[in-house]
This record gives C-alpha cells, structure tokens and sequence, in this order.
C-alpha cells in the first residue's frame, strides 16, 4: 500500500488501482493516483491548469460498476472504488484513440510522449486508406453542420489544410488540431478571460475559430499567447518557431531554458526563455507557478519578439 | 467583460427581430448583465432566421450586444445547429427527408425531382432545398420541413410548415409561399377512437385547441387528484407503478423524481424532452400534436411533485405544428389559471416555458439539451454530476420524455400499483410503437407492454409479406428478423434477442429493399450528428462511413475480415471510451445488419439481401 500526499489535508479514502490499495484525498482524481502509483497514463486534453474537458478519451480506466471506461483526468475518486488499468479494453480504447487522431491529424510535433505511446499501443493509423486531399484555407469553417459529401472509402478524410498566418506573432496550424479544447479554456474562463476563439460547427467539421473566422487583428486576441502554452500538438505556435522550422533551422537539441523574471511590469511573472543558436525562440511560464499557472501576458509572451523583430 | 463586436450594424429588420425576443432591462436600459439571459441565445437567434433567413454579422453583433455573450462563442453555438446558417441562404428552404424511414419511399425521387426543378442544393438565391435527417413523420413518407423566413409573421413563431405525404407540386407551392395543408395527426394514429387506449385515447376524440373538450374527456383529473393527495404521494405513487424512461435510456422515473424532490436545493427545474430525433421516431410529435393539453398537464403533476416552479418543454425546431399546439394549450391553461402562481387554486406556483431546438439529434440527450437551453452548443456533459443533483443552471433537474410524462396521468388517477400490474419486471404501463416501411398501415400504435412483435405487425395490417428485416429502437436500436417476432416487447425481453426498445421504432423492409444504402445512411447520420466532443465518436463516426463505403462498393483493403476487423475495433473504442450514448450506439445498426448478412458478401450491394445471408 502507498500513501499518495496531494499537499493538501484532506480526508483520506481508499482506491484500488490493479489490486493495489492507494489511501488518497477524497478530491483527487482518478489521474492523481495514477501518476502518484507511476503509472505511464497517457494524455492529450488534460493539463494541470485548466478544468478537465475529457474530451480525447485516451487516459480512460475500467472503473467497477460502470459499463463504459470512465476518463481518469476528470473523474473524482469515491472511497472503495476499484480501478484497473492493466486490461485489454483499457488499453484497445488507448490504442484506437491516439490511432484516430494519428489517422486524421498530423501528430508528428505532438511530443515524445504522444510517440511513445502510440507505439506502445500499437497505433496504426495507415490502415484507414491513403490520406485524402487537403482542404482548402477556410473551407473546413465553411462546412455546414449536418451536411457532408458521401465518402467512397477510397481515402480517409483528414483535417489536413494550410496554415493560417494572419498576425505577426503567432500561427494557426490547425491540420494539427486536435479539439482538446485547451486553448479555448486558456483564452477564456481557465485565464485570459478573452474569449476570442471558441469550437464552431459541429463533429468531424469543428474547428477552432473566431467569429466568423475573422482574421485575429480583428477580433478580441489580446495576443497573450495562452493559446500557444497550452497547445498539445503544436497547432499553435510563435512566428518565430514557425518560420525556424519551415526553414529546416529548427534544433531543439540545441535548446537551452532559462528562467528569469519579466521586467515589464510589477507582477514579476516568471519566464523560461527557450533559446536555440543564442536566439530566443519562444517564452514559457511554469504551470505550477503561484503566480501565473504557465499564464502571460502579450509582454512577456512576445516581448522577446518585439525586441528582435522591430 | 468588454466585447469586441465586429463593426458590423444589424440591419432594422434584425434589430427589431432580436429585440422582440431579448427583454429591455427597466433599470439599466441597454444590454442585459453579461451573460446573465444566455440562454436567450437560440431563442434570439432563431427570430433572426425566421425574420431573413440567415444570421449576419451585424445581427450576430447585436445579439451578443444584447445578451453580453463574446462573439466567438455565439459563433460556435450559432455554427452548432443545421436550422442556422451564418451565411446567406434561400428564405425559404425545404429541408427534404433522405432518412432510412423516407429515402426508399419516395424520399431519393423528391429529391432528384427538386434537383430537377431547383438545380443543387443552394443553387438559388430565393428558394431551394436541402437533404435532411429523419424529420419524424415517417409514417407519411416522403416528409418535408419548409423553413420559410418572413419578417411580418404574425405569431412570433416564423412561417415555417410541415409537409407529409409530400410531392414536388405541394413543396413548389409551399416554397411559393403558399400554405400547404399541415399533418393530421389522426391519420398518424390508426387506432384512434378504439378501446383501451390511454396514451392516445383522446386522439380523434377531443379537439386538441380546446380546453373544455380535453376536460369534458376526463383532463385535469390527475392534476387535481395530484394536489389532493400531495406531492409525496405522487412520487410513491410513480415509483410503485414502475415507470421507466420512455426517450430511449429506460431510467426508473420514480428514481429521478424522489431525487429531486429530496434535495435540499431551493431551485430545482423540470424538463421536457420534445427533441425526438431519433430516426423512425414520431410518437412525440403525435401526442404534442394530438393532445398537447395531456403533456400540459402532465408537466404540472411532475413539476410540483418535484418542487419545481419552472418547466421547459424543449420542442425540436421541426415541428412547428407540435409547438403551435402546445404554446396554444399552455396559453390556455394559463389563462385558467392551471399554471401561473396559483393552480387549481392550490396555491402552488408552476408555469412552463416553450423552447424550441435548432437542429441537433445531439440536443436530444439530456445534458446537451441543458447546455443547449442554456445558449450553448448542445455537447453532452459529463456525468457524474447527474442532472438530478447539477441539471439545468446547475440546479437538481428531472428530465423527462414526452411519453414518459403523458402516463404519470394515468398513474394518478389509475394507481401505481395498477399500472404496474400491466406487463412484467421493469416494463410496466402501455407503450408507443412507431410503425413504418413496408408495413400496411403506418402510424403510432399503443399495446401493453410484454405484446409480441407479431401482434403489433398484425395490428398495422399484418406480418408484411416478404418482410426481410425489422429495424428496432432506431437507428441507434439494431435490425431483427422475422424469425424473431415472437419476441416480447419488453425491455427484457428485447434485451434476450441483443435489441432495445429504444424510443419504440419498428420500421420494416422486405425482400426488395437494398441495404447498402440504409446503412450508409445510419453511418452518415451518425457522423453528421456527432456534436465533435470526444475522439472516439467524432473521429470514429467518419472512419465507420468510409469502411461501410468500400464494404458495400466491394472495395475493401485488405479484404473483407480486415475491414470487419476494423469495424469491430471502431466499434468497441466508441462503444467503451465515447462521452455520450450518441457514440456508445453509434456501431449498434451496423453492427447487427453486417451480423445478418444484410450488405454485400464478396462485394455485392446486397440486393434482396437473401444471398448473402
Ligand atoms: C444521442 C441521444 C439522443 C437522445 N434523444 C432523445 C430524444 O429525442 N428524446 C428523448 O426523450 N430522449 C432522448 N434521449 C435520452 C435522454 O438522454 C434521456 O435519457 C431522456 O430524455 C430521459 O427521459 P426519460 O427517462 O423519460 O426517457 C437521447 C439520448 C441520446 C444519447
Ligand atoms: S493569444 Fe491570448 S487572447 Fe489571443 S486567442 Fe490566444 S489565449 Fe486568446
Ligand atoms: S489548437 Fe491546440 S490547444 Fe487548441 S484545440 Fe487544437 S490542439 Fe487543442
Ligand atoms: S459520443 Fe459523440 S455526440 Fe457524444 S459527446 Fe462524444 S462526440 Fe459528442
Ligand atoms: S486526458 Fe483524460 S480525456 Fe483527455
């Protein structure tokens, strides 16, 4: 048996997690005891500063007493429940999961833990058929819910469509977009409090969009770059980022991080500046930071860019 | 919070449209508190389209100015319903029905025959038309919803119109503006006037406008019995009769309500379902249409029995002949002071507000109904937290289906006790079947429960000679065959076979029907229908189509066990890992029909479906 400490003091209840007892907070989810227990839990919309959505399904558990799998990022423990991990049908569900997402999405800037698992469940994404063509720039905001052309099968229909880049300081990539919903939770209740993206349309069709997908210098993006941080796959990212790696200048073996402290105003964000070949590439906060959660501002964000670009 | 608003103006029709619908605040003349009349989102919205026809960024603009909601999420919900166009559309639409209960009976024809008239779908700029999801009067196949925006319609419910059986000549003249003849729902209801009947024993007996012929046929004596005997008693009385769901999920009521009821919260709420979009469903409508007053009711026993003062009946948009009915009926009532601060004199406060669905199956399952009430995209929520504990505004909430409510009635007056003794186990009461296809006489039909499937065939005229498969439940329900009729229609007893009741479709097909094409459907509705939350069912939904696709085309890769394997693979991740029942059923069809043989072995399209089986 371990004991899992959570920081705070609460009152303690007892999970099981593959016939292992676990004595945890009574408000821990399923998630915190899991990572406490070491187990390798795979995860796309969770993060720890924003509100669980569990809307990618690929950290879910078999829980005693519910038919469904129950998402371990979102669901709250109850003293005696009985979870396991270990099963065929736990990891089925992971497998397929990351294996739709690789077979619509591009997954390739996802991260090395995305990798890993994905091969570690066996994903197979190419077995949908060869990738069908790319849509458009604005098509797939376009598309009206409950209608779309009958598929012949021949290829797998993807969200594969060009970068939008309409602003100087960040890009859109959203044929790397996963609907975690992260960057709208951050741009709005979650941090910024902005709202200046939402989901629009409906399905397989959905997207991340302004109001009607109006270019961002014309809606409400106070460019803080919350969006960016919380990003999973890189659908979002700085210009500067963006432009490295369209130039094949990309290095993140070079990388260094740096932590220092925004001088622009008196709050005293704590910055990690990301610098490749002795430029800034791009300005991260810590999610466990009291002050900011991983939150900046436009000046601390960007500033960087500021002061090389112009 | 500042809104960035777009620099758009609404024009005056749109502003006047709005703000008809979006009270003025008596202190502070101008926006309402930010956010505070979200749920006035559809409600404003919809007066937009039913005034022009679509939702520009100026209305857009001052629909968020008024309710204090950011553009961007407006956007998102506005983009989440099919009856909402953010781009200029035809004012007048007809939305024809291409779902498995219309396409093979007459529904593919009116199509190709308006795309003779009309060219494509948004060919033309005045009138056109468009494919749809089952629009639930099935029973008179083909069937057509005319969406028809008219900024001078007189009752602030838009000009829209129902057409069942439809031909080009009437959708022509509807789309001309014309009022076309509306469905009767006594058609729809062959059993009318027989015996025995409860759930439809006023259908065709009283005129569902009037108030004094719903009373003169025995209305009203549940409510009063109900504030006699007091809401505890009411229910006892609903958990002893063993009343399960009737939507589709077949929950104990008697569960739900005693929830509700017990809960220490002040405000609480009822909820209607009236969203029935489940393919081959058309009860609701029939009851709604036939005999709003029952619903009205019904809602009244149910929501003080609960505690709440406030019911929502949310009605789906497709219906407007159901919507006038209730509205109507409501009205009346409240006139008679059965609903308001005081009914029946009792003292007791309940009153009901009609709000009507956009154009989403999704909106249909409970907790996207609640964030739909609310003014945001209908995405199921997760659960736990149950709506009885954090429903509606986060209030204890019974949601209930239409037909569900309507036998709380009888249960009243009859006795819990009673009505539990009529059919066996957990399925209790009568039913509704909604009776479709190749069966002889069509319509929604009333039986005890524990009727075989045989008899309620021989009660629409008869096992259909070279009937080949039944589809039971809907499409999220599953195809039987005719050496299972026998089957009692039970939840028991239904669930022995590996099918559902459902929501109480049985829609039949013989030996001619091609199958290829109804199962590509029911995958298509699927994918079109997902609201895009989780991976499995978004994701999932479009991989099921494109495999069913090659299956039925004979072009599988990897051959034909590869591709079932696939399928299976699909099926179980959005079975097991999908938020909502919408992806948990959304293999169920498929699955069955590809079980049966019913599409193509070796790349056959089916055809009498007899060979490959
Ligand atoms: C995708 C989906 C669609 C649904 N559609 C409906 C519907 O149109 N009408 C309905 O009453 N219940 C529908 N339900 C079931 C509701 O979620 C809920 O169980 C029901 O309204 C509860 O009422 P009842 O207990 O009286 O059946 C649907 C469920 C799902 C998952
Ligand atoms: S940069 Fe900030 S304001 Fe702009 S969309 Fe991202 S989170 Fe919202
Ligand atoms: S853009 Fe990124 S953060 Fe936003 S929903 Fe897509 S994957 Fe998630
Ligand atoms: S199962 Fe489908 S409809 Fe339900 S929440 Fe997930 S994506 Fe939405
Ligand atoms: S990480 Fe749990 S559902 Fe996405």
């Amino acid at each position: 048996m371990t004991l899992v400490d959570l920081g705070t003091i609460r009152r303690l209840v007892s999970v099981t997690v593959d016939d292992v007892e676990h004595r945890v907070p009574e408000d821990a989810t399923i998630l915190d005891v899991l990572d406490r227990a070491g187990c390798d839990t795979p995860r796309l919309c969770q993060a720890p500063n924003l509100t669980p959505v569990n809307a990618c399904r690929v950290c879910v558990v078999e829980v005693e007493g519910s038919r469904p799998l129950v998402p371990s990022c979102a669901r709250r423990v109850e003293d005696g429940m009985v979870v396991r991990t270990d099963t065929e049908r736990v990891a089925h569900s992971r497998r397929m999961v990351l294996e739709l997402l690789g077979s619509a999405n591009d997954m390739s800037q996802a991260g090395d833990d995305v990798a890993r698992w994905s091969v570690e469940y066996g994903a197979d994404p190419e077995r949908y058929g060869p990738v069908g063509p790319p849509a458009a720039a604005g098509e797939r905001g376009n598309r009206h819910p409950g209608h779309h052309a009958e598929p012949d099968g021949e290829t797998r229909a993807t969200v594969a469509q060009p970068v939008t880049v309409d602003n100087d300081l960040y890009v859109r990539d959203y044929a790397r977009c996963i609907l975690c919903y992260k960057c709208v939770e951050a741009c709005g209740t979650d941090a910024q409090n902005t709202f200046a993206i939402a989901v629009a349309g409906r399905g397989f069709d959905a997207t991340i969009s302004t109001e009607f997908a109006v270019p961002l210098p014309e809606s409400a993006c106070v460019y803080c770059g919350n969006c960016i941080g919380v990003c999973p796959t890189g659908a979002l990212k700085s210009v500067a980022e963006h432009e490295l790696r369209e130039a094949g200048e990309w290095d993140p073996e070079d990388e260094t991080v740096t932590s220092t402290i925004c001088s622009f105003c008196g709050v005293g964000c704590t910055l990690d500046l990301h610098v490749q070949h002795n430029t800034i590439v791009n300005v991260t906060s810590p999610h466990d930071h009291s002050v900011t959660h991983g939150h900046l501002c436009i000046k601390g964000r960007f500033g960087f860019q500021h002061v090389q670009n112009y | 919070m500042d809104l960035a608003l777009l620099p758009d103006a609404p024009t005056d029709t749109e502003r006047a449209a709005i703000d008809a619908v979006v009270p003025a605040d008596p202190d502070t003349p101008g926006p309402l508190p930010a956010g505070e009349r979200r749920d006035l989102l559809l409600p404003a919205f919809h007066a937009v389209m039913d005034a022009v026809g679509w939702i520009s960024r100026g209305a857009l603009g001052h629909v968020c100015a008024r309710l204090g909601v950011p553009p961007a999420e407006a956007y998102g919900v506005a983009t989440f319903y099919a009856l909402f166009s953010v781009t200029p559309r035809a004012p007048r639409t007809a939305h024809v029905c291409d779902d498995v209960g219309c396409a093979a009976f007459g529904g593919e024809a009116l199509c190709a025959a308006l795309e003779d008239r009309l060219g494509p779908p948004g060919a033309r700029e005045d009138v056109t038309w468009t494919r749809s999801p089952c629009l639930g009067m099935c029973e008179r196949a083909p069937a057509v919803f005319l969406q028809r925006a008219e900024p001078e319609a007189g009752d602030g419910l838009g000009d829209h119109q129902q057409i069942a059986p439809a031909d080009v000549t009437t959708v022509l003249e509807g789309l001309g503006g014309a009022d076309v003849p509306g469905p009767d729902p006594v058609v729809s209801t062959p059993q009318a006037g027989a015996d025995g009947l409860h759930l439809l024993a006023r259908v065709g007996v009283a005129d569902p406008a009037d108030l004094d012929a719903y009373r003169a046929a025995g209305g009203y004596a549940g409510l009063r019995r109900a504030l006699a005997v007091g809401a505890a008693r009411v229910v006892d009385e609903v958990t002893t009769a063993s009343l399960t769901g009737r939507g589709g999920a077949a929950f104990p009521t008697g569960t739900k309500w005693a929830a509700v009821a017990g809960s220490p919260e002040p405000e609480k709420y009822l909820v209607c379902n009236a969203d029935e979009s489940e393919p081959g469903t058309f009860k609701d409508r029939v009851l709604m249409e036939a005999d709003p007053f029952a619903l009205v009711e019904a809602m009244t026993v149910a929501g003080i029995a609960v505690g709440a003062r406030t019911g929502y009946l949310y009605i789906r948009g497709e219906y407007p002949a159901a919507e006038r009915a209730v509205r109507h009926a409501i009205d009346e009532a409240r006139h008679h002071r059965l609903l308001g601060d005081d009914v029946m004199g009792s003292g007791r406060v309940f009153d009901l507000e009609v709000r009507r669905g956009a154009g989403a199956y999704i909106c249909g399952e409970e907790t996207a109904l609640m964030n739909s009430l609310e003014g945001r995209r209908g995405e199921p929520r997760a659960k736990p937290p149950f709506p009885t504990v954090a429903g509606l505004f986060g209030k204890p909430t019974v949601i209930n289906n239409v037909e569900t409510l309507v036998n709380v009635l009888r249960i009243i007056t009859e006795g819990g006790p009673e009505f539990a003794a009529v059919g066996s186990g957990r399925s209790t009461g009568s039913k509704l079947f909604c009776l479709a296809g190749t069966i002889a006489r069509p319509g929604v039909y009333e039986v005890d429960m524990g009727t075989t499937l045989r008899e309620l065939l021989e009660l629409a005229g008869g096992v259909p000679p070279r009937l080949r498969a039944i589809l039971l439940g809907g499409a999220a329900g599953s195809f039987v065959t005719p050496d299972q009729l026998d089957v009692p229609l039970t939840l028991e007893g239904t669930r022995e076979i590996g099918a559902s009741l459902g929501s109480g479709v049985v829609l039949c097909f013989d030996d001619d029907t091609d199958f290829a094409p109804v199962l590509r459907r029911i995958a298509g509705f699927f994918r079109d229908e997902s609201c895009g939350q989780c991976v499995p069912c978004r994701v999932g939904t479009v991989r099921q189509e494109e495999a069913l696709a090659r299956i039925v085309r004979g072009r599988e890769i990897g051959g034909r066990t590869t591709e079932l394997q696939l399928l299976t693979d699909v099926d179980r991740v959005m079975t097991d890992a999908s938020i909502c029942g919408l992806g948990q059923t959304a293999a169920s069809a498929v699955r069955s029909a590809l079980k049966l043989g019913l599409v193509g072995a070796s790349g056959a399209t089916g055809g009498n479906g007899v060979e490959s089986s």
